[in-house]
Parts: C-alpha cells; sequence; structure tokens
C-alpha cells in the first residue's frame, strides 16, 4: 500500500541572497495505486514537492507520509525518474537498471533475472552491454524507466520525465508509461509541463500556484486511461479546463528563460 | 596499426631533422643520428636495458604511489566541503612550490639510492594528481548523485558508483601529463646523485665526452616516456570505455 500524503509541507532554502520559499502548507493525498499529475508555472516548486516524497529535500515544515509512515530519507520501494534520466554514463544499459538493486545488496543471480525482465519489458534486451551514450534519447529514458521496473517500485516519482524528447518519441513513451501503469497499478506521481501529459497519465491532475507553491486546484479527469482516450473530446475538453486554470496562475504571463525550476 | 603508422612517420620527421641540424650545427657534441642508433643498438643489453630497468622502476613505483595516494585524497577534499575548506588553502599554498628544491633535503635524509628520487617524484605527481582529482569531484552533475542517492545509496556507495568513476578519466589525463614531468624530475635528480639509471648514464657518457652514447641513452630516455604514455593510454581506453563511445 503506497498512499503518498503530503501534510502541510513548508520548504524554504537558502537562495543568494535571501531564503526562497519554494513550498508553502502544501497538501495533497494520493492515494495507493492511483497515477497523480502534477503541473504548474515554472518554478511553482513541483519537482521540490516531488523530492519531498523522495525524501532528497527535508521540509522545513510539515512532512509527508508514504504508506502513513513519515519519510525520513530515501524508500526502499520508491523510484524516482529524473528529466535527465539520471543514468550513469560509465555504466553499461545492464548496470544502470540494475544500480538499485545493486546499491541495496540484492544478489547477482536474483539482479540478472529482475534486470533482464525489465530490460525486455521496455524493449532494451539487445542493448544490454551498450552505454548510455550510445542511445537516443528515447532509448535512455526507457532504461530509467526499467531501473524503476527492476526495483519493483510501488510508487513511481516522475519529474518532467519525457521533456528532453521529441515530440514522436514522447507520446510512444507516454504510452509505454500508461501500458506499465495499466499493469502493474502503482502508484504514480508525474511531475509535467504538458498539460496533454498530464492529462493523459494523470487520474487527477492538481495544478499548483506559483511560488510558494500550494494546491490551487484538483482536477478529476475519470476518463483516464480509456483506449484511444487523446482522440475524445473529453480529453479536448480536460486539457481546456486546465489551460484555464492554469491561466488563472499565471502559468503563461512569464517568460518562460526567466523561471528556475526549483528543485 | 593507424596509430603505428602515425609514430613511424613522426620518428622519420623527427630522425631528419635531427640529422638536417646535426650537419648544420657540425659539432661533435651534436652527432647525427646514424652513430647514435649503431651505439644504442650496440650498447641496449649491456648497458641501457639494465639501466632503464632501474630508471623505469623508480618512476613507475614512484607514480603509482602518486596517483595511489593523491586521488582518494582529492576525491575526499572535492566532496567534503568541510575538509576542503582546511586542505584547499593548504593545497594552493604548497602547490606552486617547485618539489625539485626538496631533493637536496631528501638526499641528506634518504641517502643516494632509490628512496630520495621515488619520494620527489611521488610528491611531484600526488599534488598533480590531488589537484586534478579535487576539481573533478566538485564538477560532478548533481544530477548523477541525486539519481544514485534517491536509490539510497551509502556515501561509500556514492563514491564507488559517482564520484570515482565520474573522475577516472580526468585522473587518467593528469597521470598522462605528469609522465613528462617525473621523467624531467627523473633525470635530474638521477644525474644529481647515486650511480644508476638513465639520467646517471647520460651524464657518465657526457663527462666521457662519449656523445655518440650519450644520445644513445637519450633515445632510452624517450622510449621510456613514450612507453609508459602508451601504457596509461592503452589503460584509459579499457577502463574508461564509455568515453569512446557514441557521442
Amino acid at each position: 500500500m503506497a498512499t503518498v500524503e503530503a501534510c502541510a509541507i513548508d520548504v524554504v532554502y537558502e537562495g543568494v541572497d535571501r531564503p526562497v520559499r519554494a513550498l508553502e502548507a502544501c497538501s495533497l493525498t494520493v492515494a495507493d495505486g492511483e497515477p497523480v499529475a502534477i503541473i504548474g508555472p515554472s518554478g511553482c516548486g513541483k519537482s521540490t514537492l516531488l523530492l519531498a516524497m523522495a525524501g532528497l529535500v527535508s521540509p522545513t515544515g510539515g512532512e509527508a507520509l508514504i504508506a502513513g509512515e513519515a519519510v525520513r530519507g530515501p524508500r526502499l520501494r520508491t523510484a524516482l525518474i529524473l528529466q535527465d534520466f539520471g543514468l550513469l554514463p560509465w555504466k553499461t544499459v545492464f548496470h544502470n537498471a540494475a544500480l538499485g538493486l545493486e546499491v541495496r545488496g540484492v544478489s547477482l543471480p536474483q539482479r540478472t533475472e529482475r534486470v533482464e525482465a525489465a530490460l525486455a519489458r521496455v524493449g532494451l534486451a539487445d542493448f544490454r552491454d551498450a552505454y548510455p551514450g550510445e542511445l537516443s534519447g528515447g532509448m535512455r529514458q526507457r532504461l530509467a524507466l526499467a531501473r524503476a521496473l527492476a526495483l519493483d517500485a510501488d510508487l513511481l516519482l516522475m519529474d518532467e520525465p519525457l521533456s528532453a524528447l521529441d515530440a514522436l518519441t514522447r507520446e510512444d513513451l507516454q504510452g509505454l508509461l500508461l501500458d506499465i501503469w495499466r499493469q502493474r497499478q502503482h502508484t504514480a506521481v508525474l511531475v509535467t509541463h504538458s498539460i496533454e501529459e498530464a492529462v493523459y497519465l494523470g487520474r487527477r491532475v492538481v495544478v499548483l500556484s506559483p511560488r510558494p507553491g500550494r494546491v490551487a486546484a484538483i482536477v478529476d479527469n475519470p476518463g483516464m486511461g480509456a483506449e484511444g482516450y487523446r482522440s475524445t473530446s473529453a480529453f479536448y475538453e480536460r486539457c481546456n479546463e486546465l489551460r484555464g486554470l492554469l491561466a488563472a496562475e499565471g502559468a503563461f504571463d512569464q517568460d518562460p528563460h526567466v523561471g528556475g525550476e526549483g528543485s | 596499426m593507424r596509430r603505428l603508422l602515425g609514430y613511424v612517420g613522426a620518428v622519420l620527421a623527427l630522425l631528419a631533422g635531427w640529422w638536417l641540424l646535426s650537419v648544420a650545427v657540425g659539432s661533435p657534441a651534436l652527432p647525427g643520428p646514424a652513430p647514435a642508433i649503431s651505439d644504442f643498438v650496440r650498447l641496449w643489453w649491456s648497458d641501457l636495458f639494465p639501466q632503464l630497468l632501474h630508471s623505469a622502476w623508480r618512476v613507475v613505483a614512484s607514480m603509482t604511489m602518486g596517483a595511489l595516494l593523491g586521488a582518494p585524497i582529492g576525491l575526499l577534499i572535492g566532496r567534503s566541503p568541510r575538509l576542503d575548506s582546511v586542505a584547499a588553502p593548504m593545497v594552493f599554498l604548497t602547490y606552486p612550490i617547485p618539489k625539485i628544491v626538496f631533493l637536496p633535503v631528501l638526499l641528506v635524509l634518504l641517502g643516494i639510492g632509490n628512496a630520495p628520487k621515488i619520494a620527489l617524484i611521488t610528491l611531484i605527481v600526488f599534488f598533480q594528481i590531488l589537484v586534478t582529482a579535487r576539481d573533478a569531484a566538485r564538477g560532478i552533475p548533481a544530477a548523477s548523485l541525486l539519481s544514485v542517492r534517491s536509490l539510497g545509496a551509502t556515501r561509500t556507495q556514492v563514491f564507488r558508483h559517482v564520484v570515482f568513476p565520474a573522475a577516472l578519466p580526468d585522473i587518467f589525463t593528469a597521470l598522462r601529463i605528469s609522465t613528462g614531468t617525473a621523467i624531467a624530475v627523473l633525470f635530474f635528480s638521477e644525474s644529481v646523485a647515486g650511480t644508476s639509471g638513465l639520467g646517471y648514464y647520460i651524464l657518465d657518457a657526457w663527462g666521457r665526452i662519449a656523445y655518440s652514447q650519450m644520445f644513445a641513452g637519450i633515445i632510452a630516455m624517450a622510449l621510456l616516456g613514450v612507453v609508459l604514455y602508451e601504457i596509461l593510454e592503452m589503460a584509459e581506453a579499457r577502463v574508461c570505455r564509455w568515453t569512446r563511445v557514441g557521442r
């Protein structure tokens, strides 16, 4: 049971000349097995919220609970996928995918079995001895996903995992993420810049306000996961609804090159 | 193969330049390549090879020790702001001091055998590797560290999986560059004290006015440098294979 509860999380970190309030009383509950997408203006603290759930940022106030337990550090069955995929260039595909298991002291035969299954699942079985430098962007992202699958994670935290990919590869991987979720029914929290991606992959879409980040709105998206959802009118309506909410939060007012990501 | 052809071409060009220069200077102190090479071949097994072994042992031992001490300490300093605040000023103060000036002190303390020579080269290589490893460790992208920490890695595991491999190509580069310095210092320390090694051989031939033998010694010393450099290059290609793929 990997429910995620963010209870009134405050995060203040030292900025260049003054403290920066990244999150303020940010509360959110994600049910076990629920896929949730988080969207908001640039620099609204989305990534910080995700890192607090991953146990890599300690909240200055409030706390994050996973499966009812307070998060004090990285948790064994949480997998984090970062924007730049978090791959190590000096490790082969196999060893990158096996890293989580190796760090946790899983025996080599077991590691091999689980990693090979995970690589096969994401379509990288033929590339196990290649280095990340030899892979395309989409393949690197598949590898990051394989690492999470090999861990048998019950909670997948994703920080704009597809934002570095071209549109076609991106859609392909969104499909893969959805497939894998349908199959495994893990809890998923996806931070994204893309309205369409949020509606495609989030059963609920959380809109954060500009810094300091708070939950401004939550949009229910019951049609998520249905076959061919992307081309239905319900999908478009949901996207438009979100666009309106984001505009109200000032997401389209700022120069996109100025806002930092606040992670 | 291509590399070998490159070497052959470079050697031929150098020999031609040497020959032209010797003809232009016309002094017995600068013999042409022919007498030097004939002495090199004649004296290889009797004189040059044994001296080369002495020299090679000194330089390999000291480079190994310098790297084994410098790399871990540099990485630790680079990853620990607290350690860095203490160690960095000390390193920056001592790094620019030419360590070679300590040779007389080392000779007094350690005698005229292998010990002072190895100690001196180790000291020099140590600082070069230390500074490089520190900078490399500081420059590791935060995302690499974050992703491994998110998997629950301990400090030691972060070092093993991220910090050490990330810094390895830089450490190899520093080692390759330091072969030049190491051999220069080796020559100096062997020519100042002791009766073994190529440095001693070259200076001894000079004293005997045996110029072609002196140049045979110089060729042997150059050979030592090239072989060391190539060994490091091959080791790097093997150990840091990821730097040669794709991109």
